[in-house]
């Protein structure tokens, strides 16, 4: 048989090839952090028990209720958000630009496969890391405070929203990121402070008016406090504005990644 | 006439301004076996960039046997195998995984892919090694495993690009034979080289490509009949004191038991070896100075490069 009729035997058996290549993208991400679950499930667990330790258990006892909760039961949505919102990051920003460095990224560029595919693959890699350990640090919370859920429904969308926005960003970071001082300085410089000026650790209502306004230009306040009502009922934002802000901003940074892979931005000569 | 590859008027000027490839054409029959050489930075590893959609084309048309890379790029890809110059695979996958992933990427199944990874690695001998990480392959294997991985689709068009650098010569030989296997089932094979005795052996056809355009377009056997002059080295049984003297011929004594004899297109060497033997001189060996076509492929691209 020539090389054409195997060639057309296959391409006949397999059809199109995207859904084959996103689960191999899929498996490949999953395996690469499952590989080095010591840098990347272990950490985010060693960390939070710390956070709940100190602000929680220490520090939590002088400052007494907040919101009408204990101060341990307050942090934990915001806390768990923080694992979310910097795991889904860090992890496709470092696995992207991890294969453009090795130019492995090359396999798939080479291959007759879409570039939604490519995208869509390393964000749900991000996402299946962000849940593994948003459960990982719920289950770490259980042993210092008692977790009811208000609304399922909002506390899996928003986990499932946050993961794919900010893997969607840890994409973009990726694309343009020309050394691993590049995926660093975004986690360091932007996230971790938004992340604490975003109402984990506080209600904005304890804000003088002026930054209480100025939080609103936070994105990690919306997510934070959404999840925080599907946990305890409790928001300082509007939950259909946390929403609407949340998809917007998602849509966006889905097309702005892919208009960069398309292109080849950091990919292609 | 079907071509496996048909390239028509492709330029790439990178954002710095610099022109790399000139509006080149160029046409691979199905079946071929083809050398596209140069000197570096002459666009070879440009003009595969574009064929395999890592490089953005500045202008032009590709089309891999018949699909348009632009307008069915899916289809193009699907057909095009590529080995790269670089090791770009991921050094801490299993050797193994790394044909499944590929595979993947065109589409395979895990369960349809892991019986050809199985005849591609015991065929490159690399079959004990699918469960070691790539990084701790020797340089050879690597390669052997980039050539794996561009077969594991199954292409119409394989696309070589220095395959055989840094092999020692005994992996060099064995990945010619496999080669001429796989060109002989019916795949199209387009290679580039700096080895030119590799070129010579393998290619039925040719084309030299320097500062980003064809100079030289033929088949291998046209293209050395162009070649004027051959030097020929022999080695004598005696040392001479002095070059002989052969009406015709240009000799020089490169050392006292060392003759090399320029050889004009259309020149007997029957004459040369009377010559010597009526002085008595023994030839024990005798081989050309350099490749034949290295030295074609001296001359023309030498006077461009300035």
């Amino acid at each position: 048989m020539s090389q054409l009729a195997n060639y057309e035997q296959t391409a006949k058996n397999f059809g199109n090839p995207n859904w084959v290549a996103y689960k191999t993208i899929v498996r490949t991400e999953i395996r690469r952090f499952a590989r080095i679950w010591v840098q990347t499930l272990i950490p985010p667990a060693i960390t939070m028990m710390l956070y709940f330790i100190i602000f929680g258990t220490l520090i939590g006892r002088r400052i007494g209720d907040m919101g009408g909760f204990d101060y341990m039961a307050y942090i934990v949505p915001g806390l768990i958000m923080m694992s979310v919102v910097t795991n889904s990051y860090t992890n496709v920003s470092s696995s992207f630009f991890g294969a453009k460095f090795g130019r492995f990224v090359e396999e798939m560029l080479v291959a007759p496969i879409s570039n939604q595919t490519i995208l869509l693959g390393y964000v749900t890699g991000g996402v299946a890391r962000a849940l593994l350990v948003a459960i990982i640090v719920t289950l770490v919370s259980l042993f210092f405070t008692r977790l009811l859920i208000h609304d399922i429904f909002a506390v899996i969308s928003i986990t499932i929203l946050t993961s794919v926005l900010f893997s969607l960003l840890g994409f973009i970071n990726g694309v343009y990121a020309t050394r691993f001082d590049d995926i660093s300085i975004i986690p360091t410089f932007v996230l971790t402070p938004l992340t604490y000026l975003g109402g984990v650790f506080f209600s904005i209502d304890l804000l003088p008016e002026f930054w209480a306004s100025v939080a609103q230009l936070n994105p990690i306040l919306y997510v934070v406090n959404a999840f925080r009502f599907g946990i305890l009922g409790i928001s300082d934002v509007s939950l259909v504005y946390a929403y609407g802000i949340l998809i917007s901003v998602t849509i966006l940074s889905y097309l702005v990644a892919l208009h960069l892979l398309s292109k080849g931005a950091g990919v292609r000569s | 006439m079907s071509y496996a590859l048909e390239i028509k008027g492709l330029k790439k000027t990178y954002d710095n301004g610099f022109e790399a490839l000139k509006g080149i054409d160029l046409a691979v029959e199905e079946g071929d076996f083809f050398a596209l050489l140069g000197p570096n930075g002459a666009g070879k590893s440009t003009t595969i960039g574009v064929l395999c959609s890592l490089v953005n084309k500045t202008a032009g048309q590709v089309h891999v046997m018949g699909y348009d890379i632009d307008t069915d790029f899916s289809m193009a890809k699907r057909r095009v195998g590529v080995v790269p110059q670089e090791f770009n695979f991921n050094q801490f996958e299993k050797t193994q995984n790394i044909l499944i992933n590929t595979a993947g990427y065109h589409g395979i199944p895990r369960a349809e892919a892991l019986p050809r990874i199985e005849h591609y690695l015991k065929r490159l001998g690399l079959w004990e090694k699918k469960d070691n990480p790539s990084r701790a392959l020797s340089g050879g294997m690597k390669r052997r495993l980039l050539i794996a991985r561009a077969l594991i689709h199954q292409p119409d068009l394989l696309i070589l690009d220095e395959p055989t650098a840094g092999v020692d010569i005994e992996l060099r030989r064995g990945m010619w034979d496999f080669l001429k296997e796989i060109n002989d089932q019916g795949t199209t094979i387009i290679l580039t080289t700096h080895y030119l005795e590799e070129a010579e052996a393998l290619c039925r056809n040719v084309s030299i490509i320097n500062n980003g355009e064809i100079i030289a377009n033929s088949s291998t056997r046209d293209l050395l009949a162009t070649l004027n002059t051959v030097t020929f080295v022999c080695d004598l049984a005696d040392p001479l004191t002095e070059v002989p003297i052969i009406e015709g011929y240009e000799c020089l004594l490169a050392s006292p038991q060392t003759l090399e004899v320029e050889v004009d297109q259309g020149q007997s060497l029957n004459a040369v070896f009377s010559a010597l033997s009526s002085r008595n001189v023994s030839v024990t060996s005798m081989r050309t100075k350099t490749n034949r076509l290295e030295e074609l492929f001296v001359t023309m691209t030498s006077g461009s490069n300035g």
